[in-house]
């Protein structure tokens, strides 16, 4: 069991309040993303739920249990950090039996334990090495295979990809995906990469400011955004933005058009602009094209379209797909 | 950006280095060589090595002195006040550390201050509290004394090396269901090992050097090296070879010491001040 329930959660630092009274239930199992840009608060949220801040107000509870007034070691939560928190001076054995010697585990059950976690990481030849001896991917492993052996109600991850380089992050993310299937544990995950909250979260929490500005699961976020922010926080390329009488025509102070919601023609099309920089990236093609009377919009085009620098292309949004918002900033239904 | 040295600025600068290394050598290695002259030797005009060695002044001393009991009670007062002030400044310093307040930096400006004041601004109140208490001239009383003379260093020290900690890896000794005992124990200590090892050296050394408070705290019982080597300046006259003798057997120990642990104390010294 591993649900978590946020009943007003306050946090201030001195007269500074970085998380205003906020309420968020996390159901037991599910993989909880909490996605924002720095400085939203999403970090210090994380670190409530550990304890290893203290709430200002409100209260913390899993699975009904109040845990405020607790310390991180009795929540039996398990967090994996940015910079891996690995014990440099004790060997890759000794850093995943640290939570079990604490726990006061004995010696056999703890060595059996660490040998079939290592077994699942893949850590099996670097077991007796210490982790400066370790790449960072390995590094990474190992920090959750410190959490594992724990086998706690709840992981709980603090950017735990953003030191590592493009192609292992994507790699550690389905490894880290992989695991919420086999040990369906809830996980509560802190990303500003919105790729990573998209394809790894059953729900996504984007905050803002420390405020909830959305919940829900990935795509829903992706079609119905309910704030300017929302919008332009998920999906990328980001979301084109248009104010103005064109968005005035539409009944709204802004507009948005996804890039893959633009249809593209040499022929002409609603708005009209000049190519600017094409990313060919084999598949699509993004053009960034210069919209008379509007601005730079970024469409995404078939990887065979015959678009140039320079060339004069039509684009037609699919207002089936368009987004509204009002001059607050607040979707329009 | 390397700056470009010349061979000649590269010697210059060297010759600098060993004129200061043998200008602080010198007196030691005078000490020394005194020590093996007759005391009508001692006195005459300066001939380095061109004199009669002997052993007098060695045995003379021995004769004369408790060595043993002197340098024992040398071993415990540095020793203990050492481990007494680790005692209190880690989990001090763990404090300012970890958890600094808006106070901190303050407070550890007041114990660096008390650095500052000459010892003998003090002295009134600490002698009658140790002769009210009973800790004249014991190795307890000087224990306690060197513990707090050296204190602030220590702190200090400490603070600058459990800095250079990340505190996540704290963290994360927390979230693995350590106790704070089990947190300095097992992750703190051992990280922060070599900056523990150089601070007590050092506050071996300084313990072990101290004179104000070792001469004016004991007499007979509790005496350390430094009164023994006082004890050959006496009002009766000086006796140069003796008490070279004295000296170089007081500070032969923590001379060893600091030559094999040069690199550690180095270390500690520089430790904070390159990133």
């Amino acid at each position: 069991m591993g649900s978590i329930t946020l009943k007003g959660v306050t946090k201030r630092f001195d007269e500074v309040e970085v998380i205003p009274p906020l309420d968020l239930v996390i159901e037991d199992g599910e993989f909880v993303v909490f996605v924002g840009p720095s400085g939203c608060g999403k970090s210090t949220l994380l670190r409530l739920i550990a304890g290893l801040e203290d709430v200002s107000a409100g209260s913390i509870e899993l699975d009904g249990q109040d845990v405020t007034g607790l310390p991180p070691a009795r929540r039996g939560l398990a967090m994996v950090f940015q910079s891996y928190a690995l014990y440099p001076h004790m060997t890759v054995r000794k850093n995943i039996a640290f939570p079990l010697k604490m726990a006061g585990m004995e010696p056999a059950a703890i060595d059996r334990k660490v040998e079939e976690a290592a077994k699942v990481l893949n850590l099996g030849e670097y077991i007796e090495r210490r982790p400066g001896q370790l790449s960072g991917g390995q590094r990474q492993r190992v920090a959750i295979g410190r959490a594992i052996v724990r086998e706690p109600s709840a992981f709980l991850f603090d950017e735990p990809l953003s030191n590592l380089d493009a192609a292992l992050r994507g790699t550690m993310r389905l490894e880290i995906s992989e695991l919420h299937n086999t040990l369906k544990t809830t996980m509560v995950y802190v990303t500003h990469d919105q790729v990573e909250a998209m394809t790894m979260a059953d729900k996504i929490v984007v905050l803002n400011r420390g405020n909830i500005e959305q919940v829900g699961s990935p795509l829903e976020l992706y079609r119905n955004p309910r704030s300017l922010f929302v919008a332009g926080f998920i999906g990328s390329p980001t979301m084109n933005m248009v104010g103005g009488e064109t968005a005035a025509k539409y009944g709204a102070e802004t507009i948005g058009v996804r890039p893959e919601h633009l249809n593209l023609s040499m022929d002409g099309g609603e708005w009209s602009g000049k190519v600017g920089v094409s990313e060919h990236l084999g598949s699509d093609t993004f053009l960034h094209v210069e919209v008379d009377g509007i601005g730079t919009m970024t469409a995404r085009a078939d990887g065979e379209f015959p678009a140039h620098h320079g060339d004069r292309i039509g684009l037609t949004p699919d207002v089936a797909r368009m987004h509204r918002f009002d001059a607050s900033g607040a979707a329009i239904s | 950006m390397a700056r470009n040295v010349t061979t000649g600025q590269k010697a210059f600068w060297t010759l600098c280095a060993w004129t200061v290394g043998l200008a602080i050598f010198f007196p030691i290695f005078w000490t020394v060589l005194t020590s093996f002259k007759s005391e009508a030797e001692a006195v005459r005009a300066p001939a380095l090595f061109d004199f009669d060695w002997t052993l007098e002044n060695y045995a003379t001393v021995f004769d004369r002195s408790p060595y043993a009991r002197h340098f024992l009670n040398s071993v415990v007062i540095s020793i203990g006040s050492t481990l007494l002030a680790l005692l209190i400044a880690v989990p001090a310093a763990w404090a300012m550390a970890f958890s600094p307040t808006r106070r901190t930096r303050g407070l550890l400006m007041w114990m660096l201050s008390t650095k500052m004041l000459p010892p003998v601004g003090v002295l009134i109140p600490i002698y009658l509290i140790f002769r009210d208490t009973g800790l004249l001239d014991t190795r307890t009383g000087l224990v306690i004394v060197m513990t707090l003379v050296n204190l602030p260093i220590v702190i200090w020290m400490l603070f600058t090396y459990f800095r250079e900690i990340p505190g996540e890896i704290l963290e994360a000794a927390r979230m693995d269901g350590a106790n704070l005992k089990s947190e300095i124990l097992y992750v703190l200590t051992p990280m922060a090992l070599p900056g523990i090892a150089s601070t007590m050296l050092l506050n071996v050394i300084l313990s072990w050097n101290e004179a104000f408070w070792t001469l004016t705290l004991t007499a007979a019982n509790a005496a350390p090296l430094t009164a023994f080597i006082a004890s050959y300046s006496s009002p009766e006259g000086l006796f140069y070879a003796k008490l070279s003798a004295a000296s170089t057997m007081a500070i032969a120990p923590v001379l060893i010491l600091g030559w094999f642990s040069q690199k550690q104390l180095v270390r500690g010294l520089t430790f904070g001040a390159v990133k």
